[in-house]
């Protein structure tokens, strides 16, 4: 069964089983940064840990670093949203960055609930 | 007239009145008289502008300017139209800098946009940046764009100007990348030794076109080469030359950069010089520097802006690929000038003529005992011979009748001369050298 968890940093992660997870933003952090532009993401095979930058998202006016909420290795990424960078602004839960395998570690997670509360404040 | 226009005493003393002040000094209150500095500067007395003109001239006196010039080696003399210093003198044009403020810079963002239409036009790119400071840095820029996660080793063959080499070793000395050199062979890049040096962790390769020793480099089998790897092709160009030859889209080069000066920019003993670069729309995002954009503004005109900006330092930081926020304005302005005056018609005659005055200079030269082309590969304007003294002999006794002679090539034993003929040098010109170096001897 699969279940949504979301890290402090904005980021939401998936786990498709133990050991694979998928990762995006949250819509909230679609919202913040305005209309995406492009994306720049990893090469399947890439290794990513908990906190580190994996990838970025640019905007007209910035660029912002997307930090891994779990430690693997980077088994899919999503090549849709090299062409088109819009798709997580309009659904940024369906937008995944990039599939994650052999899951070693995972940051502190927040359930829906708590990431909700953690943006309303 | 003038548009800039300093304020006078009078003005000066009104601002500071409304608000409350009665001299400059008063404005500085808040500065601890223990650091002020309270006596007058330690220099010199000024001099007048009559005084100041002969000391200059008397300065400049002492520089040798060369009446005849067959020398190039990266930096070239070609004729420059009137309209170009006419058009670059404009006060709005001359005192203009990289424009912060897209709404009141209409004028000079346009003539950037111009300029990087050109480039496109001329290297047959897709996206030109407003340029840079010269072609050696435009070069480094280019290594460092072509870096990937697991490409970090940069090809440069080694018939590049050497200049050019050793600014990119130093641009890319603070970064983790490496440059290997492609050993040449005849005058030209190695082919054979290229093709073994290529692997997985190969970022790019650089040739220059026509490169140092003024040969033609086989580019399109290099492009082919390159073709179906990651490995990014960057073709270092002389901008008159693509009068004639193919552009580097051409060859299949991924970017293309080169020293603008010929452009239009006059020797100037080495600088202000102007760096393009131009690439594929694919590596647009990789372009360092200003790109100009055009768009339309909020009642559907069109206007020009700074476009791309999130790749630049002041945006990503330590992520840019680059640290460079400027450009050459004034020497970009220039070059579209030229190019503009010149038109395509012109290029190719600067092209044809400086290529054929080359040849029947090469021709002249062999005439003479001891006198050979080192290479035998097909040349643009610049070429290699022997000479049959050693070269200081040749050049001073050149340099006696107003003449530059051919570049000494290093590592040469002092016998090499790299030779170059661009629109400007006349058959008389030629005839006359042949002469006087046919009384050169020892």
């Amino acid at each position: 069964m699969s279940k949504i968890f979301y890290a402090k940093s904005h980021e939401w992660v998936e786990f498709l089983d133990d050991t694979t997870a998928r990762v995006g933003i949250s819509d909230y952090a679609q919202s913040e940064l305005g209309d995406l532009v492009f994306v720049s993401l990893p090469e399947e095979g890439d290794e990513v840990a908990v906190g580190e930058s994996f990838a970025d998202v640019e905007s007209v006016k910035a660029v912002s670093n997307v930090y891994s909420p779990v430690s693997g290795t980077v088994k899919a990424v999503n090549e849709n949203l090299l062409d088109q960078p819009e798709l997580v602004n309009s659904d940024a839960m369906d937008a995944w960055f990039i599939e994650v395998e052999n899951i070693s570690d995972k940051a502190d997670l927040l359930t829906e609930e708590e990431y909700k509360k953690l943006i309303e404040e | 007239m003038g548009t800039y226009v300093p304020n006078t005493k009078d003005e000066q003393l009104r601002m500071l009145k409304e608000i409350g002040l009665d001299s400059m000094d008063q404005l500085f209150e808040a500065i601890p008289k223990e650091v002020k500095l309270g006596s007058p500067l330690d220099i010199p007395k000024g001099m007048s502008e009559m005084e100041v003109s002969s000391k200059m001239k008397k300065i400049a006196g002492k520089n040798k300017v060369y009446e005849t010039i067959f020398r190039g080696c990266g930096a070239y003399r070609h004729y420059i139209p009137a309209i170009v210093k006419q058009v670059t003198s404009k006060e709005e044009f001359m005192t203009a800098y990289t424009p912060y403020q897209a709404e009141i810079s209409q004028g000079i963002l346009q003539s950037i946009f111009e300029y990087q239409t050109m480039i496109c036009e001329l290297t047959g790119m897709q996206v030109s940046n407003a340029s840079v400071y010269d072609g050696a840095s435009a070069a480094a820029e280019a290594v460092i764009m072509s870096k990937e996660r697991k490409r970090k080793k940069a090809l440069v063959s080694a018939s590049v100007n050497p200049m050019i080499i050793e600014t990119i070793t130093t641009y890319i000395s603070g970064t983790d990348m490496e440059l290997e050199l492609i050993p040449v062979k005849d005058g030209l890049t190695d082919l054979e030794s290229l093709k073994n040096k290529l692997d997985d962790n190969t970022s790019c390769v650089l040739i220059q076109q026509p490169n140092y020793y003024g040969l033609l480099e086989d580019g399109d089998a290099i492009g082919s080469i390159l073709a179906d790897t990651d490995i990014k092709y960057i073709m270092s160009c002389n901008p008159i030359s693509l009068g004639v030859l193919k552009t580097p889209a051409e060859y299949g080069a991924d970017i293309a950069v080169g020293e603008g000066q010929p452009l239009g920019l006059g020797l100037s003993f080495g600088g202000p010089y102007l760096g393009f670069m131009a690439t594929t729309e694919k590596l647009m995002r990789r372009l360092p520097g200003r790109i100009v954009g055009e768009t339309k503004d909020s009642q559907g005109r069109r206007a020009y802006v700074l476009t791309l900006q999130a790749r630049e330092q002041h945006i990503r930081r330590e992520k840019a690929s680059s640290n460079i926020c400027s450009n050459q304005a004034l020497c970009a302005m220039t070059a579209a000038v030229y190019l503009a005056a010149m038109g395509r018609e012109g290029i190719r005659q600067a092209a044809t003529l400086s290529m054929s005055k080359a040849h029947y200079l090469a021709e002249r030269l062999c005439e003479i005992d001891g006198y050979d082309l080192v290479y035998e590969g097909e040349f643009f304007n610049e070429f290699v011979t022997t000479v049959n003294a050693d070269v200081d002999v040749v050049l001073k006794a050149l340099s006696k009748h107003g003449i530059l002679g051919g570049y000494p090539l290093e590592g040469s034993d002092r016998r090499q001369l790299l030779w170059c003929a661009t629109e400007l040098n006349t058959k008389e010109e030629i005839d006359s050298m042949i002469q006087i170096l046919n009384g050169v001897s020892g």
